[in-house]
């Protein structure tokens, strides 16, 4: 994705002869204390953001995962959580509560449309997958997810939390969008991405 | 700006000895009885109307071009026929090069219980224009918008005819013309940068606070800056 590679954690460890027994277990300490509060920004746009409030309610309980407060203001919150479709119109509004989120911050895209557009959304208003806009972590497939699907999403990202190291640099890098067009993987690589199953690319509705 | 409200009564203007609505039951695809206005519009503006027809007991009326507005004006202000709700404006494009666009008004009377639809035919090639019944019915100010942001139709008398839907800097085209493909006219990533560059606290230009009657009240470094073409929050 045009994304600077991370360096392998088993080769780093070897060649560097590992991190300090107290490094890792001050990491196993914060990310298990991270990673057990993550306070979500509900970026809700349509049909997913009812299952995700089925998710937060009582039945599912979201509060079992320390998701307890949702945090409608992104300067609160450690993972934002897109669902829905974005529209194009939108795609600077959720840009801009990206970099409002302070780090550590995770994203979590919930649905077929925040994660790849749909196909059904494959028009002129409907950005292909918000991983064009936003860096994501977890991708949940579905239209819309089951709250368990969202669940196993998040038990997904807190492993990814558990498995961070605070040697690794790279992990807090902030996404930095090339000044001129604001986009922050390059161009070809977006049309790639947001390539059609179908041939649908030149396609017009009539012969006019 | 504060006048009285009085509630209109749903068949209010119809004689006691009306029969109750009820849904009607085998209604005809084509033909059944016009609406009452339709004869009315015939007698009243015998050169504007060009055609009448009855679809699904709904009656459509071909109104010339040029006399909309007066057309339109009579049917809402008439005591016979008070059309007191422009329930929606639209346009429909067929695919044949030969058919002319229709610009469609959808005419509600709630006293009378009555719907009425007025069609304009604009041919293509020819510039799409037609006049605004803002005068007439506010609620046609974001519908007509709508039209002109889906369609490209201009309708002359808007007070602020700009895009409704789509950003006011979308450049593509008009969305439902038949001619527009349906996943836009430029790359992804071309209109991701497009609609990125955005500011999305970018709310109001000077045209929607001075239409909002707020324009006067804001300080005066602030107008200076709007008059500048500057939008607010930038």
């Amino acid at each position: 994705m045009g994304l600077s590679r991370r360096p392998d954690p088993a080769i780093t460890q070897l060649s560097s002869g590992g991190d300090p027994w107290t490094a890792t277990r001050l990491d196993f300490v914060v990310n298990w204390a991270r990673a057990n509060s993550l306070w979500p920004m509900p970026f809700g746009t349509a049909c997913c953001a009812i299952e995700f409030m089925a998710t937060a309610a009582s039945r599912f309980d979201l509060a079992r995962f320390g998701m307890e407060r949702q945090s409608f203001s992104p300067r609160q919150a450690d993972v934002l959580i897109c669902a829905g479709r974005v529209p194009f119109k939108l795609a600077p509004v959720l840009r801009r509560i990206w970099q409002q989120m302070p780090q550590p911050k995770w994203c979590i895209s919930m649905g077929s449309c925040a994660s790849s557009g749909n196909g059904i959304f494959d028009n002129y208003a409907v950005v292909q997958g918000i991983d064009t806009i936003i860096p994501v972590d977890v991708y949940v497939p579905g239209c819309p997810p089951r709250p368990e699907g969202l669940l196993y999403g998040i038990m997904l990202l807190q492993k990814k939390v558990m498995n961070e190291r605070s040697a690794d640099k790279s992990l807090r890098n902030e996404m930095e969008p090339d000044p001129r067009s604001q986009l922050y993987i390059p161009a070809p690589m977006i049309d790639e991405v947001s390539e059609p199953f179908g041939n649908s690319v030149h396609q017009t509705r009539s012969g006019l | 700006m504060s006048t009285s409200f009085t509630p209109v009564v749903a068949g209010s203007a119809l004689p006691s000895d009306a029969p109750a609505p009820a849904t009607a039951k085998s209604v005809p695809q084509l033909g059944g009885t016009p609406n009452p206005s339709a004869a009315a519009l015939q007698a009243r503006f015998p050169t504007a109307v060009r055609s009448i027809g009855v679809v699904w007991g709904e009656t459509t009326v071909i109104v010339d071009r040029g006399e909309l507005l007066e057309v339109v004006q009579w049917l809402h202000d008439d005591a016979s026929q008070r059309y007191d709700f422009l329930s929606d404006v639209t346009a429909v494009e067929f695919r044949d090069l030969e058919l002319p666009i229709e610009v469609v008004w959808h005419l509600r009377s709630l006293p009378y219980r009555r719907f009425l639809r007025l069609k304009v035919l604009l041919e293509k090639g020819s510039p799409l224009e037609v006049p605004s019944v803002w005068s007439v019915y506010k609620a046609a100010d974001w519908l007509e918008r709508e039209c002109y942001d889906m369609f490209g139709i201009r309708f002359t008398g808007h007070p602020d005819l700009r895009r409704l839907l789509m950003w006011e800097q979308y450049r593509e085209g008009y969305p439902l013309r038949k001619d527009f493909p349906l996943r836009g006219r430029f790359s992804r990533s071309e209109q991701l940068r497009q609609a990125l560059a955005a500011n999305p606290e970018a709310r109001y230009s000077k045209e929607e606070l001075s239409i909002a009657q707020a324009f006067e009240d804001l300080p005066d470094d602030m107008r200076r800056r709007l008059s500048a073409g500057e939008k607010t929050g930038e």
